[in-house]
């Protein structure tokens, strides 16, 4: 049996308005749910706008966004609450944010201890210095920042030390939901695993963790369930099992995403994204899809777990079980 | 052949970041340095790139010891190696326009007459769309700036290329694209690569032969 979740994003839309009436179509009608005790990854390429959705569930948006939809984090909407609620009740108390680049999350002119022990002190009951110092101490070790390196200052970490300082920050407060945007980026293999692990415990205590990530491998680790993100639309929304396994992935996009690691066969899906603030009409992927036929000038929907016209079928025990009526024709 | 001899380097002299690295790339030939965060890996690839100088041993470019680094090196050393670096935001001037971007190079070397036709075919071999080079850094995704950036690298045919976790910041498919990119510049024109990363099958996949940090470098 499934859990209540805990966010509930229904028909979520974000709109940039660009000077001379230009919209930028960030993100289009993303649904989805998060239960405790359940990660869901959120993949795709940079620039599909991975970030954006991020972005509007803590209210951090650019003044020129523009939102639509639902994004209910129990009974709180968080598109519509206000920046006083969400900056006294939400942000590091209700949901943790693992930020894409520590460098720039991170005060340059401050230590790794002062941001700990700060957050230490804003978020927790912790008072008093020596025992600020120690919750700051056990807070670093729990995202694996080595303690010898507390006192220095951001510019003198390696890219991975700085994420483990943000990720630490991030687990301070203790919110039911973390929000992990790129997590792993920039970080070497096996600190990927320790810090997906790690994310993966906090889960399994029964936190919610939507992560955001390109990092497939650290998705599979992770995942209970995966988003597939397109040209700012859930393309595809699965059981992790099954897609990073057998039978894989039902959309041709997520499938080249997946042909293109190298450990499999190391081939880019062809050409790029499309401009957000110029989608092609119907389905985005369809210019780069060796599927597409006339039916995706249509856009299509969300249905079971992918939206496509051409998805793969489930193969259910056979093998290559692909045609269809519209393949012969392609 | 890139040479590097006991090089020993890094930002305080009495706290050396690598000691004692040596690593030799042969003509042609793929090199893959794994190595985990922070260990020393992007100074050793700097000092590879003729962008940091060493406080002890040497760089050998083709026979050659290299005397001066950055700004020192000469010109034919320096314009034989291409580097591409983790971070493309860090790595663009962001008042330039992609195309200007890629030509930078040329131009610094006299070669403006022919920058467009030459930034055209360079586009082309890391697929960027005409319409990118129009733009601006902060108007392109990193994926489409870090294409940019390999073009950048590759404007004067270098010999070497150095590229330090290039794909670090980019999804399974744009690293995909990337790095054929990168190869088939080398199948066409014989370069060598020195690779850096911490990305074990994808540097195994890659490379000719991945070399883990330990075997390069004293601890």
């Amino acid at each position: 049996m499934t859990p209540a979740p805990l966010l509930s994003v229904r028909d979520l839309s974000v709109r940039f308005l660009l000077p001379g009436g230009r919209r930028v179509a960030a993100v289009s009608d993303a649904s989805f749910d998060v239960a405790p005790g359940e990660c869901l990854a959120l993949i795709g390429e940079s620039g599909c706008g991975k970030s954006v959705l991020a972005s509007a569930l803590l209210g951090l948006l650019p003044a020129n966004a523009r939102t639509a939809g639902h994004a209910h984090l129990g009974e709180l909407d968080l598109l519509t609450a206000g920046e006083r609620t969400l900056a006294r009740t939400v942000r590091g108390r209700r949901i943790g944010l693992v930020p894409q680049s520590p460098a720039a999350h991170l005060t340059p002119v401050r230590t790794i201890r002062s941001h700990i022990e700060e957050t230490v002190a804003r978020l927790t009951g912790v008072r008093g210095r020596t025992a600020r110092r120690k919750a700051g101490e056990q807070a670093s070790s729990r995202a694996e920042f080595p303690l010898d390196h507390l006192d220095r200052h951001p510019h003198e970490l390696s890219g991975g030390l700085a994420q483990r300082a943000a990720t630490a920050l991030a687990l301070i407060g203790d919110a039911p939901l973390l929000l992990a945007d790129e997590p792993t980026t920039g970080l070497d293999r096996d600190l990927v695993d320790r810090t997906v692990d790690e994310l993966r415990r906090h889960v399994d205590d029964g936190h919610a963790l939507l992560m955001i990530t390109h990092d497939l491998a650290a998705a599979e680790r992770i995942a209970d369930r995966v988003a597939v993100m397109y040209a700012g639309r859930i393309v595809e929304l699965s059981d992790a099992a099954p897609f990073f396994g057998s039978p894989g992935p039902r959309h041709p996009y997520s499938r080249g995403l997946l042909e293109a690691l190298p450990e499999r066969s190391f081939t880019p899906v062809p050409g790029l994204p499309p401009e957000l603030g110029s989608l092609p009409e119907g389905c985005a992927f369809a210019p780069r899809c060796d599927r597409a036929t006339d039916i995706c000038r249509v856009l299509p929907y969300l249905e079971n777990t992918v939206a496509c016209h051409h998805p793969v079928p489930a193969p259910a025990g056979t093998s290559h079980a692909t045609r269809t009526p519209e393949d012969t024709r392609a | 052949m890139l040479e590097l001899r006991a090089v020993t380097a890094g930002y305080d002299r009495r706290a050396p970041v690598v000691r004692d690295a040596h690593l030799t790339v042969t003509p042609g030939e793929a090199v893959g340095l794994l190595g985990p965060s922070g260990c020393g890996k992007s100074t050793l690839a700097r000092v590879a790139a003729l962008l940091h100088r060493p406080d002890a041993g040497e760089v050998v470019l083709d026979g050659t010891p290299v005397r001066g680094f950055r700004h020192r090196a000469p010109r034919e050393q320096r314009t034989a190696i291409g580097v591409v670096f983790q971070q493309p935001r860090l790595a663009a001037d962001p008042r330039l326009r992609l195309a200007d971007l890629i030509a930078e190079p040329l131009r610094a070397t006299g070669r403006r007459a022919s920058a467009a036709d030459r930034v055209a075919e360079l586009a082309d071999t890391v697929g960027l769309t005409p319409d990118l080079l129009g733009r601006r850094p902060h108007e392109v995704s990193d994926g489409q700036l870090q294409r940019a950036c390999l073009a950048r690298a590759l404007a004067l045919k270098p010999r070497w290329l150095v590229c330090d976790e290039m794909t670090a910041m980019l999804d399974a498919s744009t690293t995909a694209a990337l790095v054929r990119a990168v190869e088939d510049y080398r199948a066409s024109t014989g370069a060598g690569l020195l690779s850096v990363g911490h990305d074990r099958v994808l540097l195994n996949r890659w490379c000719d032969r991945t070399v883990p940090w330990e075997a390069v470098a004293a601890g």
